[in-house]
Formats: structure tokens, sequence, C-alpha cells
């Protein structure tokens, strides 16, 4: 006998590229980090995870200590990043995080980028090898590393850099996507196409502001990517397209702050949603937007909403 | 010991004038004491946005003053209203409500775990920065630790916080020392001149320099202390978005290369573990962040 409250946890519940998550509420790549975020607030941490799955910072194969500051400007309704994916390298994180975060009570992705497609490949093999990891991002649009934008720019790039990866790993290959293109269904086809299993996005839009005390750019880098509430209808327009373009499921995000803005992302085609900035403001945001969404998630929201085709 | 986890809504019991500066209680009902140097991360429950869409971000506040309430603890924040969130702060009326995430960071350890025969404190405030001097200053009294308090501002103005530093009878404690740009008060010139001619006193190495302040005033506290070998905690601001570690905006360089989380490996910071520019490196020629 199944108690309502039990069929509410399994109707609740997601399926995700084969993973079952408690509720469709992840977090933003680099926007949370479990381990600093347990020595601040203990295991109360693990009691209460905000998230159904934790999304890890982005690993490079070798370690970087991260972008000169200042690294981050407050923007209306958002922010300027240029941090510069500091990291501990691939055998850094292996040794050193990986174990941590395998004490989290929810599946692990592991967001990973490099240079080209030899690094690539050494990244997606080791950590795919890992019983830890439930999955990998493939972080190929972060606006902050020239190189990440090449490959994320370009269809054909994607699509031979999937080729390339696919074989590697019987994981799932999600394709985080840049939104500093004209056309980014283009490139979310060409993942699909190349053997992804889910696309996520939006990343952070390439931006810029100056300090008007100066005259000097706000950031140290020059550039930097925005995020928060700002980038939403953005988000909402890029992940419409994405979803009438594909067949794979797509996490989306960009300025999700409550379980309303959730909602939009799932009309607009997320089977899954990412808090991202909003976790700055309020560490438990990720838990606050699931119980949200649940309250306020629309029943015709069964059924995804067809695309205008402009 | 940690942090609640999460934010949690507390309530606004006074809002004074201080100077030109404000100084405002929160009634904090689950939350520890929170030690002398650590911050809170906060935002108003409301009206946390202006007419152009800032602020958005949570401020990074240092504790000035916390002591037991009817319920839960009391806190106090010495603020300068220069942004939009911090003038926001100024205009905070008794009922309002704040969300806070904290007590975050570390704090100013006693001057005996520097080293066993140290003689006593020296602590170095400017600005606005005297505020987590405050609490770190009653906790020294009440323990009995030996302490000399120098206190700088740029004018009248820029002299808020100072009752902190008073006996209940109002007169300023007998061991502050006062310096004053404009010279209203106390020796006209910086508070690092009262510091430099204590630490070319004989036994200065005996003692511990505790220091909030301005960049170029911290920076100038960083090396009259290493000339002197004379051991130097200070707290330092970054902007932060955060507060617990997750993103990464805050960093500080290393004298041996990397950086820095302020938040979670500061804020306060031996002097020997930031380099001979880390402590100015992001103001530039400005003493504050004026977007705050």
């Amino acid at each position: 006998m199944i108690s309502a409250n039990e069929r509410e946890q399994s109707t609740w519940a997601v399926d995700f590229c084969g993973i079952s998550l408690a509720h469709p509420v992840v977090n933003a790549s680099g926007t949370y980090d479990a381990i600093a975020a347990r020595r601040v607030f203990g295991d109360a941490l693990l009691e209460d995870f905000p998230f159904s799955a934790f999304v890890s910072k982005t690993i490079t194969p070798e370690p970087r200590a991260g972008n000169a500051p200042r690294r981050i400007w407050e923007t209306p309704a958002g922010m300027l990043n240029s941090i510069g994916l500091p990291n501990k390298g691939l055998e850094g994180f292996l040794a050193e995080d990986l174990p941590q975060l395998a004490e989290l009570p929810v599946p692990l992705i592991v967001s990973v980028m490099a240079t080209g497609r030899p690094e690539f490949a050494r990244l997606v093999e080791a950590v795919g090898a890992r019983e830890e990891v439930a999955a990998i991002e493939l972080n190929i649009s972060c606006p902050n590393v020239l190189s990440g934008l090449i490959v994320g720019e370009q269809p054909s790039e994607t699509e031979a850099l999937m080729d390339a990866l696919r074989p590697l790993t019987g994981k799932p290959l999600i394709v985080k996507l840049t939104p500093n293109v004209s056309d980014p269904a283009a490139v979310a086809a060409a993942a699909e196409q190349g053997g992804a299993d889910a696309v996520s996005l939006i990343n952070t839009l390439k931006a810029s502001a100056f300090d008007p005390g100066t005259g000097e750019p706000a950031l140290a880098a020059g550039h930097g990517g925005l995020s928060g509430p700002a980038v939403r209808p953005v988000a909402l327009q890029q992940l419409r397209a994405v979803s009438a373009a594909t067949e794979i499921p797509a996490i989306g995000m960009g300025g999700i702050c409550n379980g309303a803005d959730a909602v939009e992302f799932i009309a607009a085609g997320a089977t899954l949603v990412a808090v991202g900035t909003e976790s700055f403001r309020d560490p438990r945001a990720g838990a606050r937007v699931a119980a949200e969404l649940r309250s306020a998630r629309p029943k015709r929201l069964a059924a995804p909403v067809p695309l205008d085709l402009e | 010991m940690s942090a609640p986890f999460g934010r949690r809504s507390c309530e606004v019991s006074e809002n004074r004038a201080s100077a030109g500066y404000r100084v405002f209680s929160l009634l904090d009902p689950e939350g520890p004491q929170p030690a002398p140097g650590q911050f809170y991360m906060l935002a108003t429950a409301e009206r946390w946005s202006g007419g152009d869409g800032r602020p958005f971000l949570p401020r990074a506040i240092s504790v000035a003053e916390t002591g037991p309430a009817a319920r839960g603890v009391r806190l106090d924040f010495l603020i300068e209203g220069v942004g939009p969130g911090t003038d926001r702060f100024c205009e905070l009326e008794p009922g309002e409500r704040v969300w806070i995430t904290g007590p975050l960071g570390n704090a100013f350890s006693e001057p005996r775990q520097q080293h066993p025969d140290a003689a006593g404190a020296i602590l170095v405030g400017g600005g606005i920065g005297v505020a987590p001097l405050a609490l770190l200053r009653r906790g020294f009294s009440e323990r009995g630790v030996p302490h000399r308090v120098l206190l700088g501002f740029r004018n009248r103005e820029h002299s808020g916080g100072l009752e902190l530093f008073c006996s209940a009878a109002g007169a300023l404690c007998p061991e502050v020392r006062l310096a004053s740009e404009d010279g209203h008060a106390g020796h006209r010139g910086y508070v690092t001149d009262l510091l430099a001619t204590i630490l070319a006193g004989d036994d200065a190495r005996s003692g511990v320099v505790y220091s909030c302040g301005p960049p170029p005033m911290l920076e100038a506290v960083r090396s009259l202390c290493a000339a002197h070998e004379v051991a130097c905690q200070l707290a330092l601001e970054s902007p932060m978005a955060c507060g617990f570690g997750a993103c990464f905006g805050c960093a500080v360089p290393r004298p041996e290369g990397g950086y820095l989380r302020l938040c979670v490996d500061g804020p306060v910071i031996w002097g020997d573990e930031v380099g001979p520019t880390a402590a100015d490196a992001d103001a530039g020629a400005r003493e504050r962040d004026l977007r705050l």
C-alpha cells in the first residue's frame, strides 16, 4: 500500500538520463562549493542539501589559480564575474575533492573543460571511470577562458568534440551551451548529433562594466559573464529554441530566484532547472526553489509547450 | 562553531546616528554569539533593490558589538552609507527585517596564541574599520588582556563608532588614543604615526597588532609591523557575493602565488600571509568601494 506521501514523492522524483533525482532543482556549475559550504555550515548542509544533484566547479587538466581580482561586480539585478576557473586540476580533484563530494547525499555531476580534444578526452576518461560520478558536464561555453568559446561557438566543432568524447564513457554527457552565439539551437542540435545525452543552458552572457569613479574596466580581466535575474528572459528564449531543435533533455538556468521562475523554465522546455547566482544571496535557495516549484507547478506543464517558429 | 545553514530573517531593534555613520541592531533569535572579526551577509527583507536594480547582492558587514537579547543575541553593525546597499541599511527602521547569513569567516586570535610570552595587544582602527575592533577590545578588557587602542579618522564626520570604545559612563576608555587627519581630535595626522611611535619602543615585539581600516592604512600597518618584527592580524575587505566560499569573488593574492578566498580563509589574515601589495591590491587609489 503506497501512502499519499510516498506517491507524491514518486511523482515528484525526476528521471534525468537514467539518474533518479528527488526533485528537479540542481546547482549551476561554479556557483556552489559544497566542500567550503560544509566547513561553514557543518553537516546541516548534508542533512538539508539544497540540490537533487550536485554539479562540481569546472575541472581542468592542470591546476589553475584563477584570475587576478577584481573578479566580481554588481550590476542591475545581477552581477558580472571573471573568476577564471580556479581549480586543483584533474589529479588534485580526484585525490582531494572527489572523496569529499562523494559524501554528499545526492548524485554527483562533474564539470570538465580543456583546451584541446586529447586533454578533454583525458578528463572524460579519468572522471568517467570513477564510480562516485553519475554524469559529466562538458564546459564548452565558459566566456572567461578564450579556448572555451571556440568549440561552443561552432556546431561543427561541437559535434567533432562529441565524436571524440562519446566513445570514452558510458556515463551521461551533458553539454553546457554558451549563450554568446547567434544560434544556440544549431550548437545544441550538433551536440545531440554527436551523442550528447543532455544540454544545459545558459552559461553567463559576455558583458562589461566600467567603474564610474575611475573610468577603468570594473573587472581586472576587462570583461566577464553576466548572471542573475537580468539574464532570465534571454535564457528562456534560448531554452525555447534549443528545446524545439532537440529531443534530449535540457537543464535550464539563468536568473532563477524562486519557484515561479522555475515554472517558466519548465514551460520553456527544461527537464531540470539550475540555481546559480541566487545561491549567493540565499545558501538554501535551491531547496526553497524546489519547495516553491512543487506547490506552484501547474498541471498543464506535463506537456511541452509548442514553439512558434519565427 | 558552524553558522546556521541558510539565511534567516531578523528584526531591526534600533538604528541610531553615530557621527556621520549609523549603528543598527538586529535581534537574532537562533544564531550563536559571533567572535570578533566575524561578519554577516546582510540584505534587507524589503526594498533590497532600488530604481536601477541595485542593491542586488547581500553586503558583508563585520559585527561591531553583540550581547544577549530577550531571545537569542543582539547584533550591532556600524554602517557608512557609501552606495545603494549601505544607504538602504542607514534608513532601516525598528521593526523592519533583515536577511542574515552568519556568523561567517574566522576571528581574531588571542595574543598568546601567537606566542606564549605575548605581553599584550595593540589595536589599530581607521574609519569604518573600527567596527570589529570594538568587539575585540571589549573581550580583551573582560579577560584582562593588556591592550592599547589607536583609532584614526579623516574628520569628525568619519569618526562614528567612537562610543563603542567608551565606558558605560560615556568617557573614552583610558587605553584609547585618537588621531584625526583634520586635527579635530587627538594627534593631527595618521593613526599609523601613533603606531610607529609605539613600535619604536623597546618592548614592541612582545605585542600583537590587530588592525582594520582602509587598504592604504592596512598596508602601512603591515609594513610597519614587518619592519619591527611584530606579529599582526589584519581584517581585510574584498568584493564578496556570497560569504561562504561559493562565488570565488573575494580573491586576495598570496605572497607565494595563488589566492586566498577571504570569506573562508579570512577575513582575518596574518600580516605575513598577504604580500606587500595585497592589502591594497583591489583598492587602487580608492580608500573604499563607493558602490557598496
